[in-house]
């Protein structure tokens, strides 16, 4: 028997013999579902794509856009640079392939942040209720109300421009929604008997929380971070447009739009090119985290 | 006594909303006292001497402890201090009511827009599920929010603008018409409309059309596809069930029955995204020269004039909060199982 | 078909295209309906609320109905136009669910919906509907129902929420009711208020009455005869009153599951299912 179907029929076993074959068995079954649905995989595809071009990019491209030639500045789409050149004779095309290394940052970083304090936040306050509950719900929502890139704005403005700071104020301002999921989580499992269970043994609040209810938030928060994403990229980006993001010369798609936008009108691409980048990646993300959701909470309207 | 629970809970939104409000100005507060320049300095110029220095550091009370400071800041604000402007030498406050009108117009429109043509769109998808109305409604949606809005600006600029000519370019008005209509409400349009300019109107009109498309389409995308998620809810529940056996006609099944469920939940939706527009409207100003808040901030940012900034943080977060209180309430009146 | 059946029902199918295949929910049912109150006894799946469905051609998108007769006083019912549908239903079919805190509009005075069911048929003025209304409310033993009127489903009761479905579905004057699982979510003690309220207005109307249910007992002592549903066939066709010399060996296995004030029983039988069931033609009388 080839190993693929042994692999399939450990997979596909009715009764798992182990936690890591039934985790395997989870996974994979949650993974044929998802991959029923072509528009979620578009989404996935979009994302690996992502990825795969920010790891290969030193091989993709053919200079590290950041060099200037200013003999050859402004080109259209030609076969020697396929997405033209900037305004001081930067090949687009590479850029656009490194600023995918910083879009990748950029979501990486904000990942990084938002969701250890999001669980954090939301499972103590829904495990501890009472008065602990309500003063980290309040400060939930007092960040939860606020608008996100106005409040970006004022923090850079304060912090200092630089991609960093442009991060840390989006991340600022994205945690909220992460925190009630996990509140919401830890609440409905608060009173469940193998939490108690998980007291009696002795085990401390930090354990449970850690062990327990976080896991339980997971699927969830990963949903709603993909989703998110896209809106945090958006962001990003119109920081980067304002100038407030990553400082030139770094190829950040948003700061590009904004340095090209007076050649909108006769050298099109140099502003044009960097946002149906964005575009792309944004819908990829929302794509993948639609289809995720019907994945895991089929019965939110599709 | 459904009269008395209902005042219950509008009581509780309203302290929800000062306790927000407080958070709000405790966080720019701290932004306030974060920043790394000298804000006596600020006032004073570096060749000062240091007994102007110390009176200024005095009279801006940086001597006493932080909450007296934040309890300062509070009263500064309720009675409408937020500091004067680096930038124009005008108190913060008079700035921001002279460039809040040309946001509102902006942001209202855009709303109106979503609410117009996202509602039915979204009706039309649910009820067509899986049929190709549906497929189209949400790609358009998909699109619409997956678009940086500020791209999709300058690409319609170029398009409609420069290439077809259909409509005016950036800025609110042609500068030949500048300041011929006297600012009543700030709104130029109503006000040229009053003094029966209608030169000045229909510019103004041309004028307002593409930013408002844009920031429309971003607030249509959203309406739209929660429109579609509602209904698709509503529609599979036994009521609608009990609507057909009634005999009645589909139409008035989906509009009369399935929509009146909706109906409640989008005024949420509604008064998040006429919020979210408000700050949308940050990038969109940019990117059409358009004479609103959001200007206001970015020129102030660049200008590092921090009073500014905050303040129009402080308004504009204002705002925010407001609106979705105020939908919040508005739900909650509406909807009688809340009762 | 003689003068008195209203409803004629021969060898209808309802089937189902899903991913996993095809799903046969009613195969072949025959019988026909008087005024008279005929009972359909199955368990889950039986197919017993989709045969209420596809009379009144309602079967949910995806579901193909076919028979070779449909017929409701002489109209065609498969072939009709969906104008005709929407007049038949209410007006001449009409049908009561199962939990009125999901079958009435949460959003809607309970009045206006009961309104709404008269005035789709009726072009009859605003006031007039009303009076309508408050006499309907009366009818099904609702004693203040001017109060009644402006209240929304959620405030009602589970016992009386079921009595303004009756009257909702009574109120624009059919000839057949379907009553599908009406007391199923409700209290014992409340069952027997709305089942007399009904029992009443069939009578008092001369109407049709197609009483669907998983209650064997129930069905026995409310309706004259009765179908066996299995399936989604008809396994039994009797009276309530030989209900005892039932053939079937599933009529045979209900019946003896049912546990009995008179005793003599020390174990209850467990139904004993035969897959030779499901190939057998419908057994008739």
């Amino acid at each position: 028997m080839s190993t693929e179907a042994t692999l399939r029929g450990w997979l596909l076993a009715e009764i798992p013999k182990s936690k890591l074959q039934a985790r395997c068995q989870r996974v994979f079954i949650g993974w044929l579902d998802f991959k029923r649905n072509p528009i979620a995989m578009i989404g996935l595809l979009i994302v690996l794509g992502l990825l795969v071009i920010a790891a290969l990019a030193p091989w993709i491209t053919t200079s590290d856009g950041l060099e200037l030639h200013l003999a050859d500045r402004l080109k259209p789409p030609s076969s020697e640079h396929w997405f033209g050149t900037d305004e001081l004779g930067r090949d687009i095309f590479d850029r656009i392939i490194w600023g995918s290394r910083i879009t990748l940052y950029i979501v990486a970083l904000v990942t990084i942040i938002v969701v250890p304090i999001g669980l954090l936040i939301g499972t103590v306050a829904g495990y501890m209720g009472g008065w602990v509950d309500t003063v980290l719900m309040r400060l939930t929502d007092i960040f939860l109300a606020f608008p996100r890139l106005i409040l970006a704005m004022a923090l850079v403005a304060v912090l200092g421009r630089g991609l960093e700071n442009a991060v840390l104020a989006i991340a600022l301002t994205t945690w909220s929604p992460f925190a009630r999921i996990a509140r919401a989580e830890a609440l409905t499992i608060r009173n469940s008997e193998f939490i108690l269970a998980a007291q009696m043994q002795g085990i401390s609040t930090v354990g449970i929380l850690a062990r327990h209810v976080t896991p339980l938030c997971m699927s969830s928060v990963i949903v709603r971070l993909t989703l998110d994403m896209a809106g945090i990229i958006l962001t990003a980006a119109g920081l980067g447009f304002l100038g407030l993001g990553a400082q030139p010369p770094t190829p950040e798609w948003g700061a590009m739009i904004s340095l090209g936008r007076q050649y909108l009108i006769d050298q099109w691409w140099v502003p044009t090119i960097p946002g149906i980048a964005i575009l792309v990646v944004s819908l990829g993300f929302n794509l993948l985290g639609d289809g995720l959701r019907d994945v895991f909470d089929p019965k939110s309207g599709n | 006594m459904a009269l008395q629970s209902k005042l219950a809970s509008i009581l509780g939104v309203l302290t929800s909303l000062l306790l927000t409000f407080i958070g709000l100005t405790a966080i720019t507060f701290v932004i306030g006292r974060m920043m790394p320049a000298d804000p006596v300095l600020a006032i004073v110029g570096d060749r000062a001497s240091q007994e102007v220095y110390d009176q200024v550091y005095l009279h801006l009370g940086l001597d006493k402890p932080v909450y007296i400071q934040y309890l300062r800041y509070l009263e500064q604000l309720v009675e409408g201090d937020l500091g004067t402007s680096i930038m124009t030498a005008q108190p913060v406050l008079d700035d921001i009511i002279r460039f809040f009108p040309a946001t509102l117009e902006l942001a209202t429109v855009a709303t109106l827009l979503g609410i117009f043509v996202g509602i039915p769109m979204g009706v039309l998808a649910a009820v067509h599920q899986g049929r190709w109305p549906d497929h189209i409604v949400r790609v358009i949606s998909l699109i619409g929010y997956s678009a940086p809005i500020f791209w999709l600006g300058m690409v319609a600029l170029l398009v409609f603008y420069a290439n077809l000519g259909w409509v005016a370019g950036p800025g609110r008005l042609d500068v030949y018409f500048d300041g011929i209509v006297e600012p009543v409400t700030g709104v130029l349009m109503i006000d040229a409309a009053m003094s029966g300019e209608w030169d000045i109107f229909y510019n103004a009109l041309s004028h307002l059309v593409l930013p408002a498309s844009i920031l429309g389409t971003f607030a249509l995308a959203y309406i739209a596809r929660m429109t579609r998620s509602f209904m698709l809810d509503q529609l599979s529940q036994e009521y609608i069930l009990t609507a057909r056996v009634k005999g009645m006609p589909e139409y008035k099944v989906i509009w009369g029955h399935a929509f009146r469920n909706v109906l409640v939940q989008l005024i949420t939706i509604i008064g998040l995204t006429y919020a979210s527009l408000l700050e949308g409207s940050v990038l969109t100003e940019t990117v059409f020269s358009w004479p609103g808040i959001g200007q206001y901030i970015t020129n102030s940012l660049f200008n590092n004039d921090m009073n500014a900034v905050l303040g129009g943080t402080i308004v504009v977060g204002a705002c925010f909060v407001g609106i979705n209180m105020l939908s919040d309430l508005l739900y909650r009146l509406v909807d009688p199982r809340i009762r | 078909m003689t003068d008195s059946t209203l409803l004629s029902v021969e060898d209808l199918h309802v089937t189902y295209n899903t991913p996993t295949g095809l799903v046969r929910a009613v195969s072949g049912v025959s019988f026909e309906l008087g005024r008279e109150k005929l009972g359909i006894v199955g368990e889950s799946g039986s197919g017993k609320s989709q045969t209420g469905r596809a009379i009144l051609g309602l079967t949910a998108t995806g579901g193909t109905v076919s028979a070779r007769r449909l017929e409701f006083k002489s109209t065609d019912l498969l072939n009709a136009s969906e104008r005709t549908m929407r007049q038949i239903r209410g007006g001449g079919i009409s049908m009561i669910m199962q939990d009125p805190k999901y079958s009435l509009n949460p959003v809607l005075t309970v009045g206006y919906q009961i309104e709404e069911a008269l005035l789709v048929h009726n072009r009859t003025s605003k006031r007039v509907a009303r009076e309508r209304t408050y006499e309907m409310l009366r009818a099904v033993k609702i004693r203040e129902p001017k109060r009644v009127y402006k209240a929304y489903p959620h405030e009602v009761s589970g016992g009386m929420g079921q009595r303004i479905m009756i009257a909702m579905m009574m109120i624009p004057e059919p000839d057949i009711i379907i009553a599908d699982e009406p007391t199923s979510a409700l209290d014992v003690t409340v069952q027997l208020q709305v089942l007399a309220v009904l029992d009443d207005m069939i009578s008092e109307r001369g109407m049709g009455l197609i009483f669907i249910s998983h209650d064997l007992n129930l069905i026995a002592s409310f309706c004259d005869r009765i179908l066996i549903m299995y399936d989604g066939r008809v396994v039994e066709e009797c009276t309530a009153a030989e209900l005892d010399r039932a053939q079937h060996p599933y009529t045979r296995g209900l019946v003896n599951c049912l546990p009995r004030l008179d005793g003599g029983q020390d174990e209850l039988s467990v139904l004993k299912r035969d897959p030779s069931w499901l190939t057998t033609p419908g057994a008739t009388r």
